[in-house]
C-alpha cells in the first residue's frame, strides 16, 4: 500500500543482491513456517477504509451526548491553531532528538514544555513527560524511594483510584509497600493519619488537589512541616492541570515533587489516551529525575544550541536500587500543551480555568436545587463535586442516558463508603443549555426512580 | 526560507493583554473561591496567534522528520506515516469519547480494540493481546511482572530470579528486568552474530525466569536455532519472551508464538506506521500464550451476549498498568494501517523492508566493513572501524557528515558488540531512487573521509548549530527559563 | 596509560593508596577515559561502612554511568566534595586531585584481593 517498488525495481534490486528471488531472501527452517492461516481483516482501499472508520466511530453515541463526565480526563476547548502547527510533519515525524543539530526546533520546544511545568507547578525543574499521570505518580514515588532510601509510601485514599491501583500493581514489581490514610468528612484528606502514620520507613507522602472528589486538598503548613521533619517527601499529584492556573501552586502549598496528567492542555480526550504524564520538582531531586531532558548549551562556535541531556541515566542497570525504566516520554502530546500554553497565554489560561469555576457553580446550584439532591462534601472545589442522590447512581446514569446526557462518575464503585456519590464536571465546554437539560432529566429519573 | 540564528524562547517575547480570544471573560476567581486557596501570581506569556504560528513554524523548519527524508535508524523503522490514519484518529467519534463513557456508548471504541487484538494475535501467533501497554519499554515491564504473576502461582515465585539476556540487547530489556529486581545474565553471541545455544545451555537452570530475545536479532540476522533455543528455556521451566522491535522483518512470513515465545511486545510506533512524534507517544501492546491470558492487565476488551465490554473483574489479573485502557488514538492508527494492507499487504511490507534493506547492504559492503555478510532481513551493521583505524573517523564523524548532506544519520553504536557500529534499517516505503542517492552520499562522504579527515570531525556545518557540548549541558544543567 | 606503581588496583578500575590507616581511593585513568567527559559524582556519606568490593556510588559521564566499588573494606572518612561542583577533575587528575574518597581501614582492608600495577596493566591490555 505504501511502498513504492514496482516490479522491474524488485527485479533490478535482486539482481544488484545476487539473489533470484524474495523468498531467497526470506528463508526460514521448515519448522518455522506459518502453520495455518493467518485471520486478518480484508485490506480496503483507502476510500473505503474512511468509510468504515467512520461507521466505527458513529457507533460511539457517548461521543455526541451531552457530558459531565471527569475524574481524571477532561473535555476542554482546544484552539484549531494547536493542531495545524503540532501535525506539520516535520513535528509529526521526527523521532527522538538524538542528532541535536537537525532537532533544535522539537528540543526548544520540550524545554519550553519543561519551563510552562516548572512555572505552573512552582518547581525548578520539569522532565520532558511520561506516559500519564499515574506512570508518573509512580516515578515521583521512585525518585522519593532514591532520596530516602526508604520503602514506604504513604497515600491518601482521595488520591484518583486507578493511580492507586497503578502504584499497586508495581509496588509488587519493584519492591516498595504502600499505606492508604482516611478521607476525613470533608472530602479532605484526614491530616492526622496522614501524621500518625509518618515514621523512618516513609519515603513519600502522596496527596492530590483537586482531589477524586474534585476538593481541593492541601495539607497545610503544620502538616507540611511535620512531613518534613519526619524526612518523608511530600508529593503533589494534580490531575486537572488546569487548576493550575487559578489554585496556588504544588511548591507554595509544600509538594517537593509534583506529578499528574496534563492531558488539559491541549490533548484530546480520545478514550483514554494518549495522555501526558507531568513530573518535576525541586533542584535537590535532580539527579533521580527519570526520563529525557532537554538542556541548554552551545555548539562548537559558541552558538547556542539545545541538546539531550542527563541521558546516561535513562539506560542504566542499577541492580540493587529501584531504577525507572518506564520513561519513554510523551513528546508530541507535550508540544500540543506547549502550543496550547502559548496561543491560550496567561490571561486566557485564567480565563478558561474561571469559566470552569463559574460553570460547576452553576451545575452545582442546578442540581442541588432539586429536592432529594445534595452536595456530598462542603469543601472547596475545581471543576468537579461530589452528589449526594437519593439513588444508586449507577441507576441514575443509566436513565440520564437514555436520555441522551452522560451525568457523571459514579463514586461507588471505589468507594462503597459512599454509596450515593456521584461526581459531576463541567468545564467550558458546559454549555448553560447543557446544565437546564441536566437539571430536567435528572428531575425527570428521579421522579421515575422515586415511584419505582 | 528558514532564517539562521537562535529563536526566542516563548517566555523572552511575549506581552501582557495579547492573548484573550478563546472564551468570553468570566471574571475572577476570587468571586469563586476563598483567596487563600488561590495562586497570586501565573507568570505566562502572551502572545497574537500569528506569532505563535510563526513561533511553531519556524521550530518545524528546524526539524527533521520521515516526511523531510531518508532516515535509516536502525532499530527504529521509521517507516511513512500515512496522513489517512491521523484522519482517523480524529473523527470526533473516536476524539472526544471521554475514557468512562459507558459501554454501551462506546462499542464503536471497544470494537477497534478487539479487531486490533484478534488481528495482532493472528499475525504473531499468540492468544491473546494486551492494548495497555503506552511503549515498548512499558510493554517489557508489563510481560515481565505477568512472568512474575505467572510463576508466584506456581509457588517458583522465590526460585525465578535471573533474567536472561543477549549482549546484542537492547538497553531497556535489562533495565526492565533490573528494575523488578532480576538478576540478569548476558548471553554471548557466537562467531555467526547468533546467541550461542552451547552457552545458553551453560546458564539456564532453575533459576531462570525469562530469556529475553528478538529475532531477527539487532545485527538484523535470523535466529535460526530459534525453536532449539525455546526448548532448552523451555525445559528449564523459564519462559521465553520476544522483543517486538524487529517485528518489521518477519510479518506473514514467521511468527514468535510459534518460534516458542510465550510472551512478546510491539511497537506500533515502529511496525504499524504510528507517528514518532518526536519520541512519543507509543503504544507497546502485550501478546501472550494461552495459559498466561488470565495475568493481562485490566481492563481486557471482553465480547459479551450484550455487546463488547470493558472487564475488570479479573482475579488474577496483575493489576493496571496506566491511567485508563490504552493508547486509543494510535490503536485506530494501528487498525486503519491493518485493514489497509491486509495479510498480503503486511507480508509484502516485510519482504521489501527486508529487500530494501540487503540492496544497501551489498551496495555499502564496499566502502564499509560488514561484520556479517550473508543475507540480512530489515536492518544490517556496518562498522566504521577500518576508517578509525587509517583515518580516525569515528561512526560519530560519518553520521555528522550524513546529515549534511540532509540526511539523517543511521543508529551508532549499538549493539555494542559491533565497534564504531552503524545500525542502518531503511524500512519499505522507500524507492529505489532514494536508496541510490543515499548510497551515492554516503560514498562521497567515505572518500571526504579518507581525503580530509578534517572535514568530517567539523561536520555538520550546513545545519542550524554544529557539534553541541554536551559536556557542559550536563555539568551546567540548563533545563528551563527562569524570570530575572 | 600511566599508573602509578605505589598504588593497588581492583579488576572494577578503581585504585587505591594506603597511608597508614587510611585508604584513598579513586578510578584509574584508563577508567575516566573509558568513561569520557565526568558530570556528576554520587558519593555515599561519611561513616558509612562498606564491606570489600560493595558499591558505594556512581560516576556518571555523558555516555554512561557506572558503580563505584569500594576495593578495600572500612569506614568512609572524607568525601572529596570537590567534585560536587567539578566532576571533571576526575578526567584532568584521576589519581591526584580527583580522588574520590577516604576510608578508615578495618585491618588490613583485604589488600591480598588486590592487584600490583604490573597485574592491572595486563587486564587493561587485554581489554
Amino acid at each position: 500500500m505504501y511502498t513504492p517498488h514496482t516490479p522491474g525495481d524488485i527485479a533490478e534490486m535482486l539482481a544488484v543482491i545476487g539473489v533470484s528471488s524474495l523468498e531467497e531472501l526470506l528463508r526460514v527452517p521448515s519448522e518455522l513456517l506459518p502453520h495455518g492461516d493467518f485471520s486478518l481483516p480484508q485490506a480496503l482501499p483507502e476510500q473505503e477504509l474512511i468509510g468504515h472508520f467512520t461507521e466505527l466511530a458513529a457507533m460511539n453515541a457517548g461521543a455526541q451526548m451531552r457530558s459531565f463526565l471527569g475524574a481524571g480526563a477532561y473535555r476542554h476547548y482546544v484552539p484549531p491553531v494547536v493542531g495545524a502547527l503540532a501535525m506539520r510533519g516535520e513535528f509529526l515525524t521526527s523521532y527522538t532528538p538524538y542528532q541535536a543539530e537537525v532537532s533544535q526546533g522539537y528540543l526548544q520546544a520540550i524545554y519550553e514544555w519543561q519551563t510552562y511545568i516548572a512555572l505552573l507547578t512552582g518547581l525548578d525543574i520539569a522532565n520532558a513527560s511520561v506516559y500519564d499521570g499515574a506512570s508518573a505518580l509512580v516515578e515521583g514515588v521512585i525518585m522519593a524511594i532514591h532520596a530516602t532510601h526508604r520503602r514506604s509510601i504513604v497515600i491518601s485514599r482521595a488520591v484518583h483510584p486507578q493511580y492507586r491501583a497503578v502504584l499497586q500493581t508495581y509496588a509488587r514489581g519493584v519492591g516498595y509497600r504502600v499505606i492508604e490514610v482516611a478521607i476525613g468528612d470533608d472530602g479532605r484528606t484526614d491530616t492526622a493519619d496522614v501524621l500518625a502514620h509518618l515514621g523512618d520507613d516513609v519515603a513519600a507522602v502522596v496527596m492530590q488537589s483537586p482531589n477524586i472528589f474534585g476538593s481541593i486538598d492541601t495539607p497545610g503548613d503544620s502538616c507540611v512541616e511535620q512531613i518534613r521533619a519526619s524526612g518523608a517527601v511530600l508529593i503533589g499529584v494534580v490531575a486537572e492541570a488546569l487548576s493550575l492556573a487559578v489554585l496556588q501552586e504544588p511548591a507554595l502549598w509544600g509538594a517537593e515533587i509534583a506529578v499528574g496528567e496534563a492531558q488539559s492542555f491541549g490533548v484530546p480526550v480520545s478514550y483514554g489516551g494518549p495522555y501526558l504524564g507531568f513530573v518535576a520538582a525541586t533542584q535537590a531531586h535532580l539527579r533521580r529525575m527519570p526520563g529525557r531532558l532537554v538542556g541548554r548549551s552551545v555548539d562548537r562556535n559558541g552558538r547556542l544550541a539545545y541538546t539531550l541531556t542527563l541521558q546516561a541515566r535513562e539506560q542504566h542497570i542499577r541492580r540493587e536500587r529501584a531504577s525507572s525504566n518506564i520513561c519513554t516520554n510523551q513528546a508530541h502530546c507535550a508540544l500540543l500543551a506547549t502550543i496550547y500554553l502559548a496561543a491560550v497565554g496567561e490571561s486566557g489560561l485564567r480565563d478558561i480555568a474561571v469559566t470552569n469555576l463559574r460553570r460547576r457553580r452553576e451545575l452545582m446550584e442546578a442540581l442541588t436545587a432539586i429536592s432529594g439532591v445534595s452536595l456530598y462534601f462542603t469543601s472547596s472545589t475545581f471543576n468537579e463535586v461530589a452528589l449526594r442522590l437519593p439513588h444508586d447512581p449507577q441507576r441514575v446514569l443509566a436513565a440520564l442516558a437514555e436520555r441522551g446526557i452522560l451525568g457523571g462518575v459514579a463514586l461507588n464503585q471505589w468507594y462503597p463508603e459512599y454509596p450515593q456519590a456521584l461526581l459531576v464536571t463541567a468545564t467550558e465546554m458546559t454549555s448553560e443549555s447543557d446544565i437546564a437539560a441536566y437539571a430536567t432529566a435528572l428531575r425527570e429519573v428521579l421522579a421515575s426512580l422515586g415511584e419505582a | 526560507m528558514a532564517h539562521h540564528g537562535p529563536i526566542p524562547l516563548l517566555f523572552e517575547t511575549g506581552k501582557s493583554g495579547r492573548a484573550r480570544r478563546y472564551v468570553a471573560p468570566m471574571g475572577d476567581a476570587a468571586a469563586e473561591l476563598p483567596s487563600e486557596v488561590l495562586r497570586t501570581r501565573l507568570p505566562l506569556p502572551e502572545h497574537s496567534e500569528l506569532d505563535v504560528v510563526r513561533h511553531f513554524t519556524r521550530l518545524s523548519q528546524r526539524t527533521f522528520g520521515i516526511d523531510t527524508n531518508f532516515y535509516p535508524l536502525g532499530s527504529c523503522t521509521m517507516k511513512y506515516n500515512p496522513r489517512v490514519n491521523d484522519t482517523l484518529a480524529n473523527l470526533p467519534g473516536f476524539r472526544e469519547l471521554h475514557p468512562y463513557t459507558p459501554d454501551r456508548y462506546a462499542q464503536g471504541a471497544l470494537l477497534v480494540m478487539e479487531r486490533l487484538e484478534r488481528a495482532l494475535s493472528s499475525l504473531f501467533g499468540m492468544a491473546a493481546f494486551t492494548l495497555n501497554p503506552a511503549a515498548g519499554a512499558h510493554g517489557e515491564l508489563t510481560a515481565l511482572l505477568i512472568a512474575r504473576a505467572a510463576f508466584a502461582a506456581r509457588g517458583e515465585g522465590e526460585q525465578r530470579t535471573t533474567v536472561i539476556v543477549p549482549d546484542t540487547a537492547h538497553g531497556t530489556n535489562p533495565a526492565s528486568a533490573a528494575m523488578l529486581g532480576y538478576r540478569v545474565v548476558s548471553l554471548p553471541s557466537n562467531e555467526r552474530g547468533r546467541v550461542s545455544l552451547a552457552a545458553l545451555r551453560e546458564i539456564v537452570g532453575p533459576t531462570t525466569a525469562v530469556c529475553m530475545m528478538t529475532n531477527p536479532n539487532t545485527l538484523g540476522l535470523f535466529e535460526d536455532e530459534i525453536r532449539a533455543i525455546a526448548d532448552t528455556v523451555h525445559a528449564a521451566g523459564g519462559l521465553m519472551y520476544y522483543d517486538g522491535a524487529n517485528a518489521n522483518a518477519l510479518m506473514g512470513n514467521a511468527r514468535p508464538g510459534e518460534m516458542g515465545f510465550d510472551l512478546m511486545h510491539l511497537n506500533l510506533h515502529k511496525t504499524f506506521s504510528i507517528p514518532h512524534g518526536g519520541g512519543g507517544a507509543g503504544a507497546g501492546p502485550v501478546g501472550v500464550a494461552a495459559s498466561l491470558v488470565p495475568y493481562l492487565p485490566t481492563p481486557v476488551v471482553e465480547r459479551t451476549t450484550d455487546g463488547l465490554r470493558l472487564a475488570f473483574d479479573r482475579p488474577q489479573s496483575i493489576g493496571p498498568m496506566r491511567s485508563f485502557w490504552s493508547n486509543f488514538a494510535h490503536m485506530v492508527r494501528a487498525l486503519a494501517y491493518v485493514e489497509a494492507n491486509g495479510i498480503e499487504g503486511l507480508t509484502r511490507v516485510s519482504q521489501l523492508a527486508v529487500l530494501n534493506a540487503n540492496y544497501l547492504r551489498v551496495l555499502l559492503r564496499d566502502v564499509l566493513e560488514v561484520p556479517y555478510d550473508e543475507p540480512c532481513r530489515h536492518e544490517f551493521v556496518a562498522s566504521a572501524q577500518r576508517l578509525k583505524k587509517e583515518h580516525g573517523v569515528r561512526a560519530l564523524d560519518l553520521a555528522k557528515a550524513l546529515l549534511d548532506r540532509g540526511y539523517h544519520a543511521p543508529t551508532m553504536y549499538f549493539p555494542l558488540l559491533v565497534p564504531e557500529c552503524l545500525m542502518i534499517e531503511p524500512t519499505e516505503t522507500e524507492s529505489k531512487e532514494t536508496l541510490d542517492a543515499f548510497v551515492e552520499a554516503f560514498c562521497e562522504v567515505i572518500a571526504l573521509a579518507q581525503r580530509d579527515p578534517q572535514r568530517l570531525f567539523d561536520a555538520p556545518e550546513c545545519t542550524v548549530v554544529g557539534r553541541v557540548d554536551e559536556t557542559k549541558a550536563a555539568r551546567e544543567p540548563d533545563l528551563r527559563w527562569r524570570e530575572r | 596509560m600511566s599508573e602509578s606503581s605505589a598504588l593497588l588496583y581492583s579488576k572494577d578500575h578503581e585504585w587505591v593508596r594506603f597511608e597508614g590507616e587510611t585508604a584513598v581511593i579513586g578510578i584509574t585513568d584508563y577508567a575516566q577515559h573509558a568513561l569520557g567527559d565526568i558530570v556528576y559524582v554520587e558519593l555515599p556519606r561519611v561513616g558509612q561502612r562498606f564491606a570489600q568490593f560493595a558499591s558505594i556510588g556512581v560516576v556518571e559521564s555523558v555516555k554512561s554511568v557506572s558503580e563505584l566499588y569500594t576495593p578495600v573494606v572500612g569506614e568512609v572518612i572524607e568525601v572529596n566534595t570537590a567534585l560536587e561542583s567539578d566532576a571533571g577533575v576526575i578526567n584532568r587528575s584521576p589519581q591526584e586531585e580527583g580522588w574520590i574518597i577516604k576510608l578508615r581501614l578495618e585491618g588490613d582492608g583485604g589488600r591480598d584481593q588486590l592487584l600490583d600495577a604490573e597485574a592491572y596493566q595486563r587486564i587493561t591490555s587485554d581489554t
